[in-house]
């Protein structure tokens, strides 16, 4: 029943994300890109749920260590894509009225 | 510690903040607003999951966390902005290796646990490995593409269809045994690591394979579905894990990046098909229909400065050569120069134009262009015919007339900015090469065009510097 409650919501997430970014003026398209790139980067909460369970009971270092890494990896991605996309639309400015 | 339920309400408001947040980066005005709300999303869903459970060895945690911060501050300031392409590419494989190593620690806690996992998590953990691992090495191959690092052409070999198609059968049927020997056996539980090893030592080559054979000028298109794959990725992560926010957000990630990709391929009025397989832009298959025959007329600076001071309406079309010679701001000066001179400046961004969808934008705003003189190709090209002077700044094919006159053209069909409907037509290019593509261009032949040659940079700064004179 939870995995079919899963893909319920997996599905309905499709549909909008179809919705949501359907009109976008090419202008965004890489701020666009590089955010929703950064959004990508929740796996960090994936990453952090299996380290802090590995750490916390008697798994193997494998695990541990490939914890720490997905948690490594996914917050570079999302530290990284989020700095990035805030530099580049700090560039997009309306141009100031001609005096 | 909070309870299931508090930890879920917290997912539900990131989930809300992430789409509110996608849903105002798609509007100019209020788009660094979305980025800043769609970051507190992360921030709550990354409370939510320390909140989960009790951290008997938070030392762990830290580390991971803040080896991600500081690479990530790192390389986000660092970088410029003409290497933004390459630097996203770089940030998708690193989200991509994460939903892979996710996976394989689940794997590895299962396996020696001999827990049980059911039939959903157990695909999930396949999806999520095998397209993680291919997303990793292929963001890696488009970042040494757009870096320079490798050479731009396409890399083909006799054959590679057939390599590609075993590769793929070969992780399609290791993913198969690792779903089976779980099933099969007295539970749930996995019986081989082997076949995982397997699973990710192919979908790593398989990444690289899929990379290698699609050419630099197509690289835009390659980032946003490798973008769109780190997204589904996350989905099958969340799958294993059973978590809504992974599943959601994933999702929204994946859908929007599909939207992208066709948004790019339309504008080159190609299939995603022929971008992934065709080797575009190698030069082997360019069957030339009509020898280039004419003559090319180069002009100085200084010639040139004389018809763009006479020029009443001019329009700048930027291609991935401003990029390269980082000439944004000059050409930035240069039309207000024009402006100034009583003359009416456009930029005509072609959607493809340099190395990610909206490039061109991203480094005109760097140099304080306003948006709203920025003009989509569909915008400008009936209006081109007004133009006294178009100035191409380092593009190529995005104006390459054979689109519209050369059947024979590998690029016949794709829609172009018609510069030379211009009254003049100035082209800033370093040499005669080709393109990124390896395609011959008319353009270069045509009675109006004037070729300009050398550093685009060093040319705009001489032209500003006649202006100022």
């Amino acid at each position: 029943m939870e995995a079919i409650l899963l893909v319920f919501i997996l599905v309905l997430s499709i549909f909008l994300g179809f919705e949501l970014i359907s009109k976008v003026p090419a202008t965004l398209h890489t701020p666009l890109m590089s955010g929703s790139n950064a959004i990508s980067g929740i796996t960090v909460v994936g990453a952090l749920l299996t380290t802090i369970a590995a750490t916390n009971s008697s798994d193997s270092e494998m695990k541990i260590i490939l914890g720490v890494l997905a948690v490594a990896f996914a917050t570079t991605n999302v530290v990284g894509g989020y700095l990035v996309t805030d530099r580049m639309l700090r560039m997009f400015k309306k141009k100031e009225p001609r005096k | 510690m909070l309870s299931l339920d508090s930890i879920n309400l917290l997912y539900v408001l990131a989930s809300i903040l992430f789409i509110l947040g996608l849903k105002k980066l798609s509007r100019p005005d209020s788009a660094r607003k979305g980025n800043l709300i769609s970051a507190i999303g992360m921030l709550v869903a990354i409370v939510a999951a320390l909140l989960t459970m009790e951290i008997l060895n938070p030392q762990w945690i830290l580390v991971g966390l803040g080896i991600g911060t500081v690479v990530g501050v790192l390389a986000a300031f660092r970088v410029k902005m003409t290497s933004m392409p390459e630097l996203v590419a770089l940030f998708n494989g690193f989200g991509g290796i994460a939903s892979l190593l996710v996976g394989w620690a689940e794997f590895t806690g299962v396996h020696e646990t001999a827990e049980k996992l059911s039939l959903v998590p157990l695909i999930a953990l396949v999806c999520a490995v095998l397209i993680g691992a291919v997303t990793f090495t292929g963001s890696l191959v488009a970042w040494c593409k757009l870096a320079g690092i490798v050479g731009g052409k396409p890399f083909l070999f006799p054959g590679q269809k057939i390599v590609n198609s075993l590769l793929l059968v070969g992780m399609i049927g290791a993913g198969c045994w690792i779903v089976l020997t779980a099933i099969s056996s007295s539970g749930f539980y996995f019986s081989s690591s082997e076949a995982l090893y397997l699973l990710i030592g192919l979908s790593l080559v398989f990444g690289v394979m899929v990379v290698v054979s699609i050419g630099g000028a197509d690289m835009p298109v390659v980032i946003s579905l490798l973008n769109s794959y780190s997204g589904i990725a996350a989905c099958a992560a969340g799958f294993i894990i059973s978590n809504n926010v992974l599943i959601v957000s994933g999702a929204l990630v994946g859908a929007s990046g599909i939207i992208l990709t066709s948004t790019m391929c339309k504008a080159m009025n190609r299939s995603l098909s022929n971008v992934l397989f065709s080797g575009f832009g190698s030069g082997t298959k360019s069957s030339r229909s009509k020898e280039l025959t004419g003559e090319i007329k180069s002009i100085s600076s200084e010639d040139a400065f004389l018809i763009l001071e006479a020029a009443q309406n001019v329009i700048f079309v930027p291609g991935y050569g401003m990029a390269v010679a980082q000439a944004q701001h000059a050409v930035k000066e240069l039309s207000d120069l024009l402006e100034k001179n009583g003359a009416e400046v456009n930029f005509a961004i072609h959607p493809v134009a340099g190395r990610m969808p909206g490039h061109m934008n991203v480094l005109l705003a760097e140099a304080n262009v306003s948006y709203e003189q920025l003009r989509e190709m569909d915008d400008i090209n009936p209006v081109i015919e007004n133009a006294d002077v178009a100035v191409v700044i380092g593009a190529n094919d995005v104006v390459n007339p054979a689109a519209i006159e050369d059947e024979g053209s590998p690029i016949y069909g794709m829609p172009v900015i018609n510069v030379n409907k211009a009254r003049t037509c100035f082209v800033l290019k370093r040499s005669m090469n080709a393109g990124f593509a390896g395609i011959d261009n008319p353009l270069f032949f045509k009675g109006n065009t004037r070729m300009l040659f050398g550093d685009a940079k060093e040319t705009i700064s001489s032209l500003v510097t006649e202006f100022k004179s």
